[in-house]
């Protein structure tokens, strides 16, 4: 009965925790990535994960020969840098943000339609035995039509 | 009692567990290696540490429907009411299925109607959407300020746009972050799904050749694995398992399609400083595999309607 209770409880707790991180995560994205895009105009997908310094996360996304895009890769102030690279389909590194000072924007156009690959990493803070830093990431694209 | 003990902290620990690698990977279209789920329990910080830098987060990204949308406009395609999905049919819609499928649709359709200035279409498509939201229990996503909001603006395309964006947003991030990836799945498929019915009922067969329009439609073929991938993600999920068989099918047509891209090289445009990823491709349809094409995406889009 006792178990029963404290299983109950904890149960509770896990849930209202992961549903707060994930709202943190979203309200993040609004306020700290949504607003680098402009001018571009947000696509309106939604892309954000927590991740730990070290990890990595993949995006795959056709991008158009009609459009110019502006790709956002923003991390939380507690996280260090986010390192974003653009890869093709031969492995080519188009893009890497660092060599660009760990920007958070980059703006591009293609002559023809292709699929890309984003990888989005955290760097580490490398401090052996301290706990990894945690933080929200949000990945978003704006786009405007060609000129 | 040590063993009730070591029983709840078992619990407790697996728990954390779960809650580390679910909050790591909300969002439409992640997905984690299963391996690393499958692990077990950690023993210690370390191999907790260890197992989530081993996570791999994966997000299939379709285009949006007001992406969707935009392609059509760019392409030089009219405006043509006829090809949308009445707003009388949102009533019909009662189950989780068809209003995840036809928030996507209804989007696209919004989107659709904003580009060309359809004022009245605008606000009738809106609340069409706002009804397929707020069916699926997405809270706050379109309400009734949104569509006042979009009232006000009517006559600014940029902040109409501006406002489906953020609609999208609030619904996609809510289903993402409510533990619904595989409705979220269903709605970019279903906004998927009609930005190609539109396209491909807009050409015209008489100027088949050099068509911009057609060329936007097989540049769809790019996006059919990310589908797919998408789509595996959330396998197990009936409304997603019916899908994958359509997408299969649709994709045996887009096997048919030739298209072949070369190597990229970056430059940069002096003009606006904006790099220029140059490649070229060659593109490959004939008209008897664009009609098939077109016979198979309004079979899969009716499906979704009716």
């Amino acid at each position: 009965m006792r178990i029963a209770k404290i299983f109950s409880a904890f149960t509770l707790f896990f849930i209202a925790a992961t549903l707060s991180v994930n709202a943190q995560c979203k309200a993040f994205a609004k306020k700290d990535c949504l607003p680098t895009l402009s001018p571009y105009t947000h696509d309106g997908n939604y892309h954000a994960a927590v991740l730990v310094e070290g990890e990595e996360a993949e995006l795959y996304k056709t991008f158009y020969s009609d459009m110019e895009y502006r790709v956002a890769v923003v991390g939380e102030g507690k996280l260090p840098a986010v390192e974003f690279s653009i890869i093709d389909e031969n492995k080519n590194v188009l893009y890497t943000n660092k060599d660009h000072n760990y920007a958070k924007t980059w703006d591009f156009k293609l002559e023809s339609s292709k699929q890309l690959k984003l990888v989005v990493k955290v760097s580490s803070f490398n401090k052996p035995g301290d706990v990894p830093a945690s933080g929200c990431v949000a990945i978003m694209f704006g786009f405007k039509v060609k000129k | 009692m040590n063993k009730t003990y070591r029983t709840v902290t078992g619990i407790i620990t697996v728990m954390m567990l779960v809650v580390l690698l679910l909050s790591g990977c909300r969002s439409e279209g992640s997905k984690e290696k299963k391996q690393e789920a499958e692990q077990g329990t950690p023993k210690d910080l370390e191999r907790v540490q260890q197992e989530i830098k081993q996570a791999n987060k994966i997000f299939e990204a379709l285009p949006s429907p007001l992406e969707s949308a935009m392609l059509i406009k760019s392409a030089g395609a009219p405006f043509d009411k006829k090809f949308l999905n009445p707003v009388e049919n949102a009533k019909l819609y009662t189950t989780s299925r068809s209003q995840a499928l036809n928030l996507g649709l209804y989007t696209c359709d919004l989107s659709f109607a904003s580009l060309y200035d359809q004022t009245q279409l605008i606000i009738d498509y809106m609340n069409a959407a706002k009804k397929m939201a707020d069916g699926l229990g997405i809270l706050d996503a379109i309400d009734q300020k949104t569509i006042e909001n979009l009232e006000e603006n009517i006559n600014n395309k940029d902040a109409i746009m501006e406002i489906i964006s953020e609609t999208f947003l609030n619904s996609n991030s809510y289903l993402a972050d409510n533990d619904q990836n595989a409705v979220a799945a269903i709605v970019l498929v279903g906004g998927w799904v009609e930005g190609l019915y539109i396209s491909t009922q807009l050409v015209d067969l008489k100027n088949f050749t050099d068509n911009k329009l057609v060329n936007t439609i097989v540049d769809q073929k790019l996006s059919i694995q990310i589908l797919v991938n998408l789509l595996d993600s959330n396998k197990g999920h009936p409304t997603v398992d019916e899908l994958i068989s359509q997408m299969q099918e649709l994709r045996t047509v887009f096997d048919k399609v030739k298209l072949e891209t070369g190597p990229v090289k970056t430059e940069i445009d002096p003009a606006t400083n904006t790099a220029i990823l140059k490649s070229s491709a060659k593109i490959d349809i004939s008209i008897e595999v664009f009609k098939e094409l077109t016979a198979v995406v309004a079979k899969i889009r009716n499906s979704f309607v009716k």
